[in-house]
């Protein structure tokens, strides 16, 4: 990808599409927005370019353009509250449609020059820009009604997609919309008065309840095109094996099978429905070349992460001389972490639709990575860019997924719509064993740290090893997040901890494995947190100090300890748990929120019950808490599956685990009790999506610990070891 | 391949289909009723749940020659009471996330809420673990249950 470096022509220029017949206004016009910053918890950025962000039908019906793929993280709710919320729009007559594939118009401004969904930014990146938009078109409807009745806009007020004069005269948005759109449009319309705003703040209701819940809600699997086939993908065994041969004889006989070729990704069955799909692709018989692929069990693998952490690695932080300052300590801890592969498994699986006539192509997929997979399709396909349309639609989760840098499913997708001899539209599904076997995992992680406390018990130094795969390293974001080696996400959350240490080492082993790898939900997170909580939590206990106190006088940021002090008062912190019960406190700031959570758990023959979880946040304005809350809880919904059982595992370089029974997410039955609250703020939004993960399991593992002494330095957790 | 009459929704319905085929393919393709999902091909997720005979079913494990004759409803042609306490019930507490379970879950509930008109949690429990939401809206399941029990009056 290349930086956008175009200057704006004039930051007033409107733009006007040629609008479907229902479409009176459609408003685009270039946002100033301030400096552009790398961070996602500041309010971004400049690179000012021509948005289209909203729609006005004749029926007053305002359509909110998201640029932000919905994958259940209630972006399109968000997005649609701060424009709605400057417009003063009607939200009952509100509805949203995903950008098409246009990265000068719709790029994320916290990573740009790309379209993406993701790093929890996409309430900070629509923070200013969205509001600026509704208020320029607010603006521009009390001037068109100022305009046509002759009167001073002082005497004008905009409520519900509707302009009042104070003699009671009223015009709709629609019936002013064609005035409007002659106006040029304001660049400084002023921001309301957060006293004023109405659905800011407020438990506005999700756009997309009604869709979701009768059936009709269209995720890319739910897409239908004229004579459409569907692909199943024979997936080489182990990671980096390739077809040597294949037999399809069996395949095509079988009702349904129209096509079966070969791909760089495998052997595609072309069949005229799903069920036949898969079956063809069941049927085929398929010789693997695997010289070069994974062959390693996850055991060897550990034991070389072991053996690299002998050596000297990458420095990621290094403040003070843990080196010189530990032999002196008076209390020493050394620790092994260890974190398995884990796989995404949205629920639903990966699919997408291609419709190539050999010179241009559409594309319809939940997707989350528009940049990328345009960039996939037209090198696979041999096409330019602006001969292909994405579709985004729905997505039936993520939880990093959807947005592969390598756009791998994509990938499949356009070497079959070239391979294949018809020239139908084709839809490539994922069963649930190739979601599962298919890779991309969290990967493996090995943490290695010794600890000291002086004589007062403060911490006297701590030197970090980290053994893992770079996520970035090789992909278009690699400049943002790799740094003379050293991939920030394998250390984020700990070469970056808020708590006050000053000799303090990090180093980081950059491991290499045919195992492709990715982001999940909270990316290094997902182990820094679990490690940094439990360590510090056991340094408390050995220096003799309530865990709670311990942490807050190691945090010199006021709201880091706010949010400790309000869990601790809604959870009764300090209180007896009882017999055989255990309570843990732990927190963690990712994506520039800050989340604490206490854990209650019961301990019964050797197992652990997850009680309760109460939980505090600090992420910035909660634009709507309601979703805030929705989404801390289904964190911990979605992550205590990593606590309970899951782990992918390969023996001799094969992926054991296969469907659900194997890689089983949490069940409603295991699901704690969840009370979330929302720390008052006036500071600009930051992420919400994903940092409810990492302080989970920490809490849990603190609160096990204290029923039974017992530290989880491995996930899963288990209290047999 | 034969002739497979199905009657879904209160409306008879033909096709010429393999009588292997899952009733979930047939539903989602020669029938474009999408609604109910495809999770797991299974009977592990509970995401293509419909009613067979009003017994909640996972549809991907139920071969069209086994649905004929039965009466099928899919979360496209649920109605009555407690659908629609349900479907309230799941719209007020803004249950959803990415929604694609949702069907599935509702369709649980609708059967539990049926038989049960004041379930308890180990009773939701019981109905619910065969549902996999991998969003983790659990919390809010189990809410939006009591909640439609409530409103059809089973608390009382």
């Amino acid at each position: 990808m290349t930086r956008h470096t175009d200057a704006p022509e004039s930051l007033s220029r409107r733009r006007f599409l040629k609008a479907a017949a229902s479409t009176v206004f459609i408003l685009g016009f270039y946002v100033p927005l301030g400096r552009r910053t790398a961070s996602a918890q500041t309010p971004p950025s400049e690179t000012p370019a021509p948005n289209l962000f909203l729609k006005i039908d004749s029926d007053n019906i305002i359509t909110v353009i998201s640029k932000y793929f919905e994958m259940g993280q209630g972006v399109v709710t968000g997005v649609a509250t701060l424009l709605a919320e400057e417009l003063e729009a009607d939200w009952s007559k509100l509805r949203f449609e995903f950008a098409p594939n246009d990265v000068a118009t719709y790029n994320n401004l916290v990573f740009g020059p790309v379209m993406v969904t993701g790093g929890s930014a996409s309430m900070a990146g629509s923070w200013m820009q969205m509001r600026k938009v509704g208020a320029a078109a607010r603006t521009m409807m009390i001037e068109a009604a100022a305009k046509k009745w002759k009167v001073p806009e002082a005497e004008l007020r905009a409520e519900n997609s509707t302009v009042v004069h104070t003699s009671g005269k009223s015009a709709t948005y629609a019936e002013l919309a064609a005035d409007a759109m002659q106006l040029p449009v304001p660049q400084d319309a002023p921001l309301k008065d957060p006293a004023d705003w109405k659905l800011i703040g407020k438990n506005v209701p999700r756009l997309d309840s009604a869709e979701k819940t009768d059936g009709k809600a269209l995720f890319a699997m739910d897409v239908k095109r004229p004579g459409m086939l569907t692909a199943a993908i024979a997936h080489p065994p182990l990671f980096g094996a390739k077809v040597k041969s294949f037999d399809a004889t069996a395949s095509e006989a079988i009702p349904g099978v129209e096509e079966v070729v070969q791909i760089p990704a495998g052997v595609a069955v072309l069949a005229k429905d799903s069920w036949s799909a898969l079956r063809g692709r069941d049927a085929l018989k398929v010789e693997w070349d695997t010289s070069g692929a994974e062959t390693r069990s996850d055991e060897q693998i550990f034991a070389e992460y072991r053996q690299q952490a002998q050596g000297e690695g990458l420095v990621a932080t290094k403040r003070g001389d843990a080196g010189k300052a530990l032999p002196s300590a008076a209390q020493k801890l050394t620790a092994e972490f260890t974190f398995p592969f884990l796989a995404h498994t949205p629920m639903e699986p990966l699919n997408c639709i291609l419709d190539f006539d050999g010179d241009k192509a559409e594309m319809w997929s939940g997707c989350q990575l528009q940049s990328i997979d345009e960039h996939v399709l037209s090198e696979v396909l041999g096409i330019e860019s602006k001969r292909i349309r994405i579709h985004t639609l729905l997505g039936g989760g993520s939880f990093g997924r959807r947005g592969n840098p390598l756009g791998d499913w994509v990938a499949e997708l356009a070497q079959i719509g070239k391979a294949m001899k018809s020239r139908a539209p084709v839809h490539l599904l994922w069963s649930r064993e190739d979601d599962i076997r298919g890779g991309y995992y969290r990967p493996i992680v090995l943490h290695q740290l010794e600890a000291g406390l002086d004589d007062s018990g403060n911490i006297a130094g701590w030197q970090h090893k980290v053994v893992t795969q770079s996520l970035f390293t090789g992909t278009p974001f690699a400049a943002l997040m790799v740094k003379d080696g050293v991939d920030h996400s394998s250390v984020e959350g700990l070469a970056d901890t808020p708590y006050q240490i000053d000799n303090f080492n990090v180093r980081v082993y950059n491991a290499e494995s045919p195992v492709p790898v990715l982001w999940w939900r909270s990316v290094g997170h997902t182990h820094t947190a679990h490690v940094m909580e439990t360590v510090i939590d056991e340094l408390a206990r050995m220096a003799g100090r309530d865990p709670l106190q311990y942490r807050l006088e190691l945090l010199p940021e006021a709201r880091d300890r706010e949010v400790l002090q309000l869990v601790a008062g809604k959870s009764g912190w300090g209180g007896s748990t009882g017999e055989n019960r255990g309570r843990g406190i732990a927190f963690h700031k990712s994506f520039g929120t800050r989340v604490a959570m206490v854990a209650d758990v019961s301990i019964d023959e050797g197992d652990f019950t997850v009680d309760k979880i109460t939980a505090a946040v600090d992420c910035g304005v909660a634009i709507n808490p309601d979703v805030v809350t929705a989404q801390i809880e289904g964190a911990i919904g979605f992550a205590l599956s990593t606590l309970l059982r899951n782990r992918i595992t390969l023996k001799d370089g094969r992926v054991q685990q296969s469907n659900f029974h194997n890689y089983e997410p949490t069940r409603i039955r295991e699901m704690p009790a969840v009370e979330v609250h929302i720390v008052q703020s006036a500071e600009p939004p930051s992420g919400i999506g994903e940092p409810g993960v990492p302080p989970l399991a920490p809490a849990v593992g603190n609160a096990i610990a204290a029923a039974t002494g017992k530290r989880m330095y491995a996930m899963p957790f288990s209290l047999k070891a | 391949m034969a002739r497979i009459e199905l009657k879904i929704n209160g409306q008879d319905r033909q096709l010429d289909a393999d009588p292997q085929m899952p009733l979930l393919w047939a539903l989602r393709d020669l029938l474009d009723m999408t609604g109910t999902k495809y999770g797991c091909g299974r009977a592990l997720c509970g995401a293509c749940t419909v009613h067979i005979d009003g017994e909640a079913a996972r549809s991907c494990s139920i071969m069209l020659g086994e649905a004929q004759g039965r009466e099928i409803t899919t979360i496209e042609g649920v109605s009555g009471p407690v659908a629609d306490a349900v479907v309230g019930a799941w719209r007020e507490l803004d249950v959803v996330q990415c929604g694609y379970c949702q069907s599935g879950q509702i369709m649980s509930a609708i059967t539990l809420l049926s038989k049960n008109r004041k379930p308890s949690d180990e009773d939701i429990d019981a109905s619910m673990e065969g549902n996999i939401c991998r969003c983790g809206t659990y919390q809010r399941i189990r809410a939006a249950i009591l909640e439609s029990a409530k409103k059809i009056g089973g608390d009382q």
